[in-house]
């Protein structure tokens, strides 16, 4: 079925119906909506996305389809029909007789998700088993069929082992098939893949995607990417705030959607920076090898040049040795082999022997703005900080300079005494950019800026950052795993694999073929918005 | 080697050192006596002579590390010296050897222990697994209420109100627990009945919420929700997937509180003027007889570690990450 | 794809000021106290109010009590005479002190050395542990496998021993418990700092240039006070726990301090006569009740002070 596309269209009967729904969530010693009154129609066979941002209520909404209630939470109103049950109604016996036999789930975290005490295969035929649906020995010798559908290695002994003993992707497969064991009518995923890097990803994806097509498996898939669940849905409902923004069959809602939310989701994926080629290196990284501890190597031979005024992306997957060259940069890891030139003279290794002009020029703006702010600062604090530490500057020159940064980072003097609690995301991470930009660097060292934060609120961040960049003149060198993000903000690429450097070049250089293998690969991992795009790249990978 | 037997060994190895440096501070403290102490000990009417044959009877001539190796030879041996009291200023000695003074009352101090423990071990168990299952109901609130009031009560608070009702007003209990060794079984037991009841309350107290917060931690995590979703009823939720990784939080709260137990016990004793070791103890530290608080200190501080060192390998072999290794 | 557009364009109707973040209402800190104060539950309050009446009480002392400290009345164990003319309200004890008189000062003796002994066991275990989670390295391994040590030794044990051999004198006590007891302190500002020390945020600071002390000061500090607030309470119960169980043991505070532990142990033989006078038997309970009521008034507070610092809530 996945070869044809149009044949996921119309499904049989309904399966899943939820009326108005409404549910409040417990926090701050009172009771808040979380969703406020949704409605959703799901039928036999159909996979629906669900879509939304951080606090959207869909994980929370997907986990009431079945009748459960999270705990902190509770289904206000509204009625859940699955399949003429009311699921509102239904006793505890009654749901538990369901869950696991008929309705299945798949969790985000599957390293926390499966008992450390038991089997995987014990565990995968467990509701099976448990609602006398197979004998052991027949859901076993299934488990090991599905294992073997699932594309996991040694299907025959894989369920044998621990969970701490197969890796992450693995795990999410053998979730799948644990859900798919007792053969449900329905299977809620709940952000399956958010956890794992691009390249695992889409074999996770193309393994759950063939194994709902095989059985005729109605899912509700929910996920906070756009481009993802095209690949899965048959029509994908948006919310946000506990509210549906609208409904449409997939190729429809990438096509033409019709609210200005929605086409923000992919906001990001239409900024496009105009690359730059740069000769004035205002740092290089010359052959450095470093290592945590005296543990094994985690960088070999990295060589990176950064030009002035321009911006590098750093790209890779987790362990690739990113970050860790940042923090050989700023001084935090000193290397143990190789030199970083920074306006022509060599940096010391180590932090504490860099003399203050050297430490001001370099700054650095961290992935999570909650954890880079003392929370009992006030943003005049923080920002003010770095004016009196490089500036001397103090008193009312001292607030003035603040102000005028805030309105950079086009905020303004209201914020001057908030704490960071009181802040949005968005605002959170602007306050350490402003935080950075009063040092007056040359470099700003942005590691996954923004991969915390919701689509729209990275756009907005993105655009400020490339504004700096034209006023001040501002080197970034930007560590991503995101190539939206480095599509939207780069002038130049690194591709970082294990530790070293694939290759480096011009973004348009990088971006278009012949490449190396692990670009070709990583790149083409990246889930495109088109719903053909996984069929396509499953079809190519066959043929190379 | 197997990881499990590799970590058990590790931690028996820091257990052993945790002893040495121990032992080396009980041993100590007899050097950091003031000078005089020959004197304070034998009265101010001591010939030098017999200070001086006083001093070396404990070894002082001798350089310490020497009289460390003695002495640890000798505790191993069961030898844990002579006691100060009994000894007179014209140097007659009828002090006696501090294992005859220690030996009949760590028996005693043993059964009202074990006795406290048995009882409160089980029952808070039951109480903290129920309060954590049943929580926020009025059953949860109410156990925790009386637990928080009775963890802030001094041991002897609850002791004398143990005997005033139980003894003195309704007196169905003795008030003095002066146990002989002649005493048949049952005798013991009611004459322990009210310091054992002192030590219950005072134990379950602790260990209930212990218990209790270390199974809340538990069923937070994401694989018993799982297990729920999987429509596995109550009791299988608990008993397959919570219980085989609670051994390690559950063995914890019980060698912590028997530990606490193995301390509260000196308070009880005395109160009842129970013949144990706490009570010896205490009489030791008021007449400043250093080799019997010496002997009371070492048993205390090794049943201390070896229960944590106990419930640290019971942690060990039913961690499943390191009973099956990668 | 959708067409790229040009970079200087601002989303239509987007501002960033306007974000709706977690952002609650403004308030300063002393309006923040009062809204917690208000929806502090029953129990908090009522442990507010026993900890400031004890406070009063053993500040006051002097002008509380109707006779002296240590006073010596001709009849010993006088029974209790609530009404009436130069007498005992609650009788007095062994060898004829005004009962009432010994529970007021005891106030401020039992409470004020168990204070000091806890702020002195801060100073210590709260400076080293910091000290340790920022050094991280051979330093903080000696103090961390000392600790482990002292730990090993049951904490009253090792104070019986150490009152053994120095004496027991209020300063030796105080100096005791507060080393025995910084041991704990210790092990929890370390644990807590060494979570605050790897954030960003401290990071920044030393990218920054910042020196150690300016690090300590206001980057670290701020932010492990609200555990390290409730460990002192439950350090001063401990602490205070600790030495009137010393006290009661008989090598605790000597008299003739008046001292809460020692007033029950010299009264314990009242007990017995509580069929004939229950009043008798209550003049031995009087100073414990004493003791428990603020340890329950102390551990009632804190246990809402970290329901509410720590965000944590059964339901989650």
């Amino acid at each position: 079925m996945s070869t044809d596309p149009e044949s996921r269209g119309t499904k049989g009967d309904i399966l899943l119906e939820m009326r108005d729904i409404e549910i409040d969530g417990f926090s701050d010693e009172r009771w808040h909506d979380i969703i406020k009154g949704v409605d959703l129609t799901l039928r036999r066979g159909e996979v629906m996305g669900l879509i939304g941002e951080s606090g959207a209520g869909k994980s929370t909404l997907g986990k009431a389809a079945m009748g459960f209630a999270q705990p902190g939470c509770r289904i206000k109103g509204g009625t859940i029909n699955f399949d003429g049950i009311d699921l509102r109604a239904a006793s505890e016996s009654q749901k538990r007789g369901l869950w696991g036999s008929r309705i299945a789930y798949v969790a985000q975290s599957a390293a926390a998700s499966f008992n450390p005490a038991h089997r995987l295969i014990e565990q995968t035929v467990e509701a099976t088993v448990g609602h006398d649906i197979q004998t052991e020995a027949e859901a076993k010798a299934d488990a090991r069929e599905l294992y073997a559908s699932l594309q996991l290695p040694d299907p025959d002994t894989i369920g044998d082992r621990y969970p701490h003993q197969v890796s992450g992707g693995q795990l999410q497969r053998i979730m799948t098939a644990m859900a798919m064991s007792p053969r449900p009518d329905l299977i809620i995923f709940d952000e399956p893949t958010t956890a794992l890097d691009v390249t695992t990803q889409v074999e996770v994806l193309v393994a759950m995607r063939d194994i709902v097509d095989r059985f005729n498996t109605a899912a509700i898939y929910i996920t906070h990417d756009l481009a993802v669940v095209a690949q899965m849905a048959d029509f994908i409902k948006v919310l946000r705030y506990g509210e549906e923004v609208e409904q449409a069959e997939t190729r429809k809602m990438l096509a033409e959607p019709e609210q200005d939310y929605t086409k923000s989701l992919w906001s990001v994926r239409a900024l496009e920076k105009p690359e730059v080629k740069g000769n004035d290196i205002v740092l290089s990284i010359d052959g450095v090898d470093a290592a945590y501890g005296n543990s094994v190597k985690v960088l070999h031979d990295v060589s990176i040049n950064i030009p002035r005024g321009r911006t590098v992306a750093v790209v890779g997957e987790s362990g690739s040795g990113k970050s860790t060259t940042a923090r050989v940069i700023t001084g935090l890891l000193p290397q143990l082999k190789g030199d970083i030139v920074f306006n022509g003279e060599v940096l010391p290794k180590v932090l504490k022997d860099r003399n203050k002009d050297q430490l001001r020029r370099i700054q650095m703006i961290y992935q999570m703005a909650d954890t880079a702010m003392n929370p009992r600062q006030t943003v005049a604090e923080i920002i003010g900080r770095p004016l009196d530490f490089y500036h001397g500057m103090t008193g009312a020159k001292r607030d003035n300079r603040i102000v005028e940064l805030l309105e950079m980072i086009e905020l303004d003097e209201s914020f001057m005494d908030r704490l960071p609690s009181e802040l949005s995301g968005g605002q959170k991470q602007r306050i350490c950019i402003a935080r950075a930009l009063a040092a007056e660097p040359d470099i700003i060292i942005c590691d996954e800026v923004t991969s915390a934060l919701d689509q729209i609120v990275q756009e907005g961040i993105l655009r400020l950052l490339l504004r700096l960049q034209k006023e001040f003149n501002i080197t970034y060198l930007f560590i991503t795993h995101d190539i939206a993000v480095v599509q939207a903000i780069s002038d130049e690429i690194v591709v970082m694999f294990q530790g070293e450097v694939v290759e480096q070049g011009l973004k348009s250089e990088i971006l278009s073929p012949p490449h190396p293998d692990y670009t070709q690969l990583l790149l083409s991992s990246v889930p495109e918005m088109d719903p053909d795009w996984l069929d396509r790249l499953v079809a190519e990978r066959a043929e190379a | 080697m197997h990881p499990v037997l590799s970590t058990v060994l590790q931690r028996l190895g820091l257990g052993v050192v945790t002893l040495f440096f121990v032992s080396l501070i009980i041993f100590s403290s007899i050097q950091l006596l003031p000078g005089d102490f020959g004197e304070a000990v034998l009265g101010q009417a001591a010939l030098p002579e017999t200070i001086e044959a006083f001093r070396k009877e404990l070894g002082l001539d001798q350089p310490a590390w020497k009289r460390y190796i003695n002495w640890v030879a000798s505790v191993m041996t069961g030898d844990l010296g002579t006691s100060f009291s009994g000894r007179a200023s014209s140097g007659i000695d009828r002090s006696r050897a501090v294992v005859d003074l220690v030996a009949p009352r760590l028996w005693n101090t043993l059964f009202l222990a074990s006795m406290a423990a048995v009882i409160a071990v089980p029952l808070s168990l039951i109480l903290g697994v129920t309060a954590a299952l049943y929580r926020n109901s009025f059953y949860d609130r109410s156990v925790n209420a009386a637990t928080l009031t009775t963890i802030s009560f001094p041991e002897f608070f609850v002791a004398y109100i143990l005997i005033v009702v139980l003894a003195s007003l309704w007196p169905l209990f003795p008030s003095l627990a002066n146990v002989t060794e002649t005493m048949s079984f049952t005798e013991r037991v009611y004459k322990c009945a009210l310091p054992a009841l002192t030590l219950t309350l005072v134990i379950v107290a602790h260990m209930m919420r212990m218990t209790r917060a270390s199974i809340i931690n538990l069923l937070a995590s994401p694989y018993i929700e799982m297990a729920q979703l999987k429509g596995a009823s109550r009791s299988k939720v608990i008993l397959k997937h919570a219980l085989p990784n609670a051994w390690a939080p559950i063995a914890t709260v019980i060698a912590f509180n028997l530990a606490y137990l193995v301390v509260g016990v000196v308070v009880v004793e005395v109160v009842f003027v129970y013949p144990g070791v706490g009570q010896l103890m205490v009489d030791a530290v008021s007449s400043r007889d250093i080799p019997v608080v010496q002997a009371c200190a070492l048993i205390f501080a090794g049943t201390y570690i070896i229960l944590n060192l106990i419930a640290d390998v019971i942690g060990i072999v039913t961690n499943p990450r390191l009973l099956h290794p990668r | 794809m959708t067409t790229p557009n040009d970079i200087s364009t601002q989303a239509e109707g987007y501002s960033a000021a306007a974000e709706v973040g977690m952002a609650r209402q403004r308030r300063t800190r002393l309006q923040r106290m009062w809204i917690s104060l208000k929806k502090a539950p029953f129990s908090a309050w009522f442990g507010m109010v026993i900890i400031a009446l004890y406070a009063f009480v053993a500040i006051l002392a002097p002008f509380l009590a109707p006779y002296g400290e240590a006073q010596v009345f001709s009849t010993p164990f006088a029974p209790w005479t609530l009404f009436g003319e130069g007498q005992h309200f609650f009788g007095t004890d062994q060898i004829g002190r005004d009962v009432l008189s010994r529970l007021i000062y005891g106030a401020r003796n039992t409470i004020g050395i168990a204070l000091a002994t806890t702020l002195i066991s801060f100073l210590i275990g709260g400076g080293l542990g910091l000290v340790a989670a920022i050094n991280r390295s051979w330093l903080d391994q000696i103090l961390s496998r000392a600790v482990d040590v002292l730990m090993a030794i049951p904490s009253l044990i090792f104070a019986l021993m150490l009152l053994a051999i120095f004496g027991s004198t209020v300063l030796n006590l105080i100096i005791i418990i507060a080393v025995i007891d910084s041991t704990r302190v210790f092990r929890l500002t370390r644990s807590v700092a060494v979570n605050v020390v790897v954030m960003d945020y401290v990071e920044a600071a030393r990218l920054r240039g910042e020196g150690l002390g300016w690090v300590m000061r206001r980057e670290i500090l701020p932010n492990i006070m609200p555990p390290l607030v409730a460990e002192f309470g439950l350090r001063f119960s401990f602490v205070f726990l600790a030495i009137a169980a010393l006290s009661f043991l008989g090598v605790g505070i000597q008299p003739p301090t008046a001292d809460w532990g020692s007033m029950v142990r010299d009264n314990a033989s009242l007990i017995q006569f509580a069929q004939y006078d229950i009043t008798a038997a209550l003049t031995p309970l009087l100073p414990a009740s004493a003791i428990a009521l603020l340890t329950v008034a102390v551990n009632f507070v804190v246990d809402w002070f970290l329901h509410k610092t720590s965000g944590l809530r059964d339901e989650h």
